[in-house]
């Protein structure tokens, strides 16, 4: 098997996922602590309607106290949110990808039918590539039925070849790639 | 008298609209493939390809081994593996699902496999709707039509014609933006996924050692397909199977850049059977569908068999300089392109369609370009070999004289040497009949050499 | 002093002679012992490609006959030279020894002198603007690419403008020209659009076959371009 990875050190990997997946039409911030994540996050939604799911590292960002968001995961809620949030088990810097696993933290709707997609991850969780992933993860089936790599909003070209963003899946992704989680206090502890 | 497939033609190469369109999408498909194949973006392109091609060759070597470690972990996983000898089988399995479920409506995102056993039509004979949901074929069901072309169905269609579509089958409001257009689909799609009872997808690729299903697109409807609904079907050939989970990185880093020029698709769905304890939704069934159907047979012929090694990537398509003059309705089958020529006749055997395997200037473009290395004009010729030895190709019985005149006169060069330019003296002096009308019909004749190179030669060494 | 001997290819031999003896021309000035073996007809790849091997290896077996011992078999075209080196394995057995070594022994006149003779600058003059068109045969499995760019990049005066459909199909692909002359016509006019794009004067390739077909349709089309064979420019002086 050939594997291609561990090309550039750790601290351009998010660098150069946020040059991949915003030549892709994705926005991507960088911050240091979550206190930060939670408020691009609050920024980005600019008041709409969004599902968070139970992820841990979200918590510590302080996003489900945020004023619209809710954590009620039924379908029916997602299909009415216009954003989501959620984290993500790796992100692939040479692809500007994110890997989400459906779970019992994660739904396979949440990052599906809302318009508007968030994930907040932390930067140690940033590969270099789908090579490395497979290397790390040897097993995709073993912790969850529904493995996906999003790899920018969804997209077609369908009509006349041109591009058009945000057919059935989001066409707005979000990511916050948080430096350090546990080093800074949380957003929400912050807010008292 | 002329046959269907030259009336096609002439069609294709008469519509100038349709010919830019074709040109100008598969040109752009095309050079995103060479951007990201090339040796600054991706420098272990030619060795992936070798690898590719060897991972498929050992594993259609030793298929029946693999196919049934999939179904073992398929079913490890809770799913059910279910083995259709031909369309009847897998079209009777899904129709007797839908029943036994009480559903008739069912969202589908694209799979060739499907229209290869024309699923839609016989499900809609039962009353069971099935919606294409990928953007493009959604609007080619609408309008009644088959797809175009693997990556890009409704190639041939305008904003006007889609418009007139929706406004017609829809009743939308008049729009005629790419955007809009396809936000009236995404709505009409929408309470289609959230309502069917059944959600029928393709494989890209089966992993045997996990059961895994690997879904590849960049709309998001497969993965509304397979997860919304309450039942999931994927509906596969059986040759989509490879080895193990670590394979794939050989060929979901080959398939986006050959296809469109995408080093990865937006969605690539690892999917391993039903919902499992504690996930928060999901389909509660899964079934694989494994579709022989015609492929033991092409297995069985060893030079041949490479031809089951296609992904579905497209890019022999948007390099064949015949299909992008043609188009995808001039061939025959659902498969078009440079590997249809080469599916079409494994499957239909040579006597369908003798025509199709000449129907190709062997310029290897094709081959070139396939991540998989399949040697498409070394298949093409054998092909023509065969259809020669069986005695149906068009020239006839007159054609195979002419050919054995003709070797033999090759093999006697005094008799060659006279008779050739008497024959092309005669030739010029002629009705145009045959090939020599063929010929004028487009271009001018090269003038006649007066004398011949060994003529000339001659005289220059006395 | 490298023994050469000649296989012109039949449509050299019948319809465009003056190829043949620019080729013979330009290797005897680069030092080569030449020979033309007047049994050689035909290497049989109209028949191969109709489907028509058993008439395609009496052929061949005739070819490998006639060019037993040669040393070095130069040919003035891709598809030609394609043949004899890579499908007449398809018409013999592996172990033959008619057959062995013969890829190495069957050379495209181009690939032959800049791979072979170490020869770029064969002192050609022609003052010209001219557009090279890669023979499929020639490019995708001579693998003849860089040889002829060489060589043109030295013939004084001579100015090369690539086209962007360079590599692209002709549309000759031999009885294909005839079975389906529409496709063909039409795949021919996407090359000659190329063509006239880049401004040439001259268009030159290593295969008569294409050149006739692209000559055939650019004469039709009334544009007053010419095509020449990297031969005959060579030769050029």
């Amino acid at each position: 098997m050939l594997l291609r990875f561990a090309s550039s050190p750790p601290p351009d990997r998010a660098e150069k996922f946020r040059s991949a997946l915003e030549a892709l039409g994705g926005k991507v911030a960088i911050v240091n602590t979550p206190g930060e994540a939670g408020a691009y996050v609050e920024s980005a939604l600019a008041g709409r309607r969004a599902i968070a799911s139970q992820a841990p590292i979200l918590e510590a960002c302080g996003i489900d106290s945020l004023p619209s968001v809710t954590t009620e995961h039924s379908r029916q809620a997602c299909a009415a949110a216009d954003a989501s949030i959620t984290s993500a088990e790796y992100a692939l810097a040479e692809t500007g990808t994110l890997v989400v696993s459906a779970g019992l933290r994660d739904s396979r709707m949440v990052s599906l039918l809302p318009p508007c997609h968030i994930a907040v991850i932390e930067r140690s969780k940033i590969l270099e590539n789908l090579d490395e992933f497979l290397d790390v993860c040897r097993q995709p089936a073993a912790q969850s039925s529904a493995v996906v790599l999003i790899t920018g909003p969804s997209r077609t070209a369908d009509i006349e070849m041109r591009l058009v963003r945000g057919v059935h899946g989001p066409g707005e992704i979000h990511v916050v790639i948080v430096n350090n989680v546990t080093a800074a206090p949380s957003y929400a502890s912050e807010e008292t | 008298m002329a046959e269907p497939y030259q009336h096609k033609i002439a069609n294709a190469l008469g519509d100038p609209k349709l010919q830019l369109a074709i040109y100008s999408a598969t040109g752009r498909l095309a050079d995103g493939r060479r951007r990201t194949v090339s040796t600054e973006a991706f420098p272990d392109y030619q060795e992936l390809r070798q690898h590719a091609h060897e991972i498929k060759k050992h594993t259609l070597n030793h298929l029946d081994f693999y196919l049934q470690e999939l179904e073992r972990n398929v079913e490890a996983r809770g799913g059910r593996v279910i083995w259709a000898r031909d369309g009847q089988e897998a079209r009777a399995f899904i129709r007797n699902l839908a029943r036994e479920r009480a559903t008739n409506l069912i969202v589908k995102s694209k799979s060739m496999t499907t229209e290869e056993i024309h699923l839609n039509e016989h499900l809609a004979q039962d009353g069971i709707e099935a919606v294409e949901t990928d953007l493009g074929e959604y609007i080619l069901q609408l309008a009644g039509e088959k797809p175009f072309h693997i990556i890009a169905p409704a190639l041939h269609k305008t904003r006007e014609d889609i418009a007139h579509l929706f406004e017609r089958r829809l009743h939308a409001a008049h729009e005629t933006t790419p955007e809009r257009l396809t936000a009236i689909a995404r709505a009409a799609l929408r309470e289609k996924f959230l309502e069917a009872g059944i959600g029928i997808t393709g494989a890209n690729f089966l992993v045997a050692d996990s059961g895994i299903v690997v879904l590849v697109e960049n709309e998001g409807n497969a993965r509304l397909s397979c997860s919304a609904p309450r039942i999931h079907v994927a509906v596969s050939g059986i040759e989509k199977v490879i080895p193990r989970a670590q394979d794939l990185g050989v060929f979901l880093n080959l398939l986006g850049r050959s296809a469109t020029g995408q080093p990865l698709s937006v969605y690539t769905s690892f999917l391993s059977g039903p919902r499992r304890e504690g996930e928060l939704d999901g389909p509660e069934e899964f079934y694989l569908v494994l579709l022989d159907n015609g492929r033991t047979k092409v297995l069985a012929d060893a030079e041949k068999r490479q031809s089951l090694y296609c992904i579905r990537c497209g890019a022999c398509l948007n390099n064949c300089p015949v299909y992008r003059k043609i188009g995808g309705y001039s061939y025959p089958w659902v498969y078009s392109g440079p590997i249809g020529k080469i599916l079409t006749p494994q499957f239909m055997g040579v006597h369908q369609d003798p025509w199709l395997p000449f129907a190709s200037s062997l310029c290897g473009a094709c081959a070139e370009v396939c991540p998989v290395k399949i040697e498409i004009p070394k298949i093409l010729l054998a092909l023509r070999a065969e259809i020669t030895e069986a005695g149906i190709q068009k020239g006839g019985m007159l054609e195979k004289l002419a050919f054995r005149m003709w070797a033999w006169l090759m093999r006697h060069p005094r008799i060659y040497e006279r008779v050739a330019p008497v024959a092309a003296a005669a030739a010029s002096r002629l009705p145009r009949a045959g090939p020599l009308k063929a010929w004028l019909s487009q271009r001018d004749l090269p003038p006649l050499a007066r004398r011949s190179f060994r003529q000339l030669w001659r005289e220059r060494r006395k | 002093m490298p023994r050469v001997s000649l296989f012109v290819t039949c449509i050299v031999d019948q319809v465009f002679p003056q190829v043949g003896l620019a080729m013979a021309g330009v290797l005897d000035r680069a030092g080569c012992e030449i020979e033309f073996r007047e049994a050689q007809t035909c290497c049989g790849q109209p028949a191969f490609n109709s489907g028509y091997r058993r008439e395609a290896r009496t052929v061949a077996e005739y070819f490998l006959q006639v060019f037993e011992d040669a040393d070095y078999i130069v040919v003035p075209s891709g598809s030609c030279a394609s043949m004899i080196a890579h499908h007449y394995a398809e018409l013999f057995d592996a172990g033959d020894t008619r057959i062995a070594g013969l890829a190495s022994r069957v050379w495209e006149f181009s690939r032959f002198l800049v791979d072979v003779l170490h020869v770029e600058d064969v002192g050609a003059r022609l003052e010209r603007v001219a557009t090279y068109h890669d023979g499929c045969h020639a490019l995708r499995e001579m693998r003849t690419k860089e040889a002829p760019r060489r060589l043109l990049e030295h013939v004084r005066g001579l100015r090369l403008a690539e086209m962007d459909a360079a590599e692209e199909c002709c549309g000759f692909g031999g009885t294909f020209s005839v079975k389906f002359p529409e496709v063909s016509g039409g795949m021919a006019r996407t090359k000659i659009d190329s063509i006239l794009r880049s401004g040439a004067e001259i268009v030159v390739s290593t295969d008569s076959s294409c050149l006739m077909q692209i000559q055939g349709v650019l004469s039709r089309a009334g544009t007053g371009v010419r095509t020449m064979h990297l031969a005959e420019v060579l030769d050029s002086r």
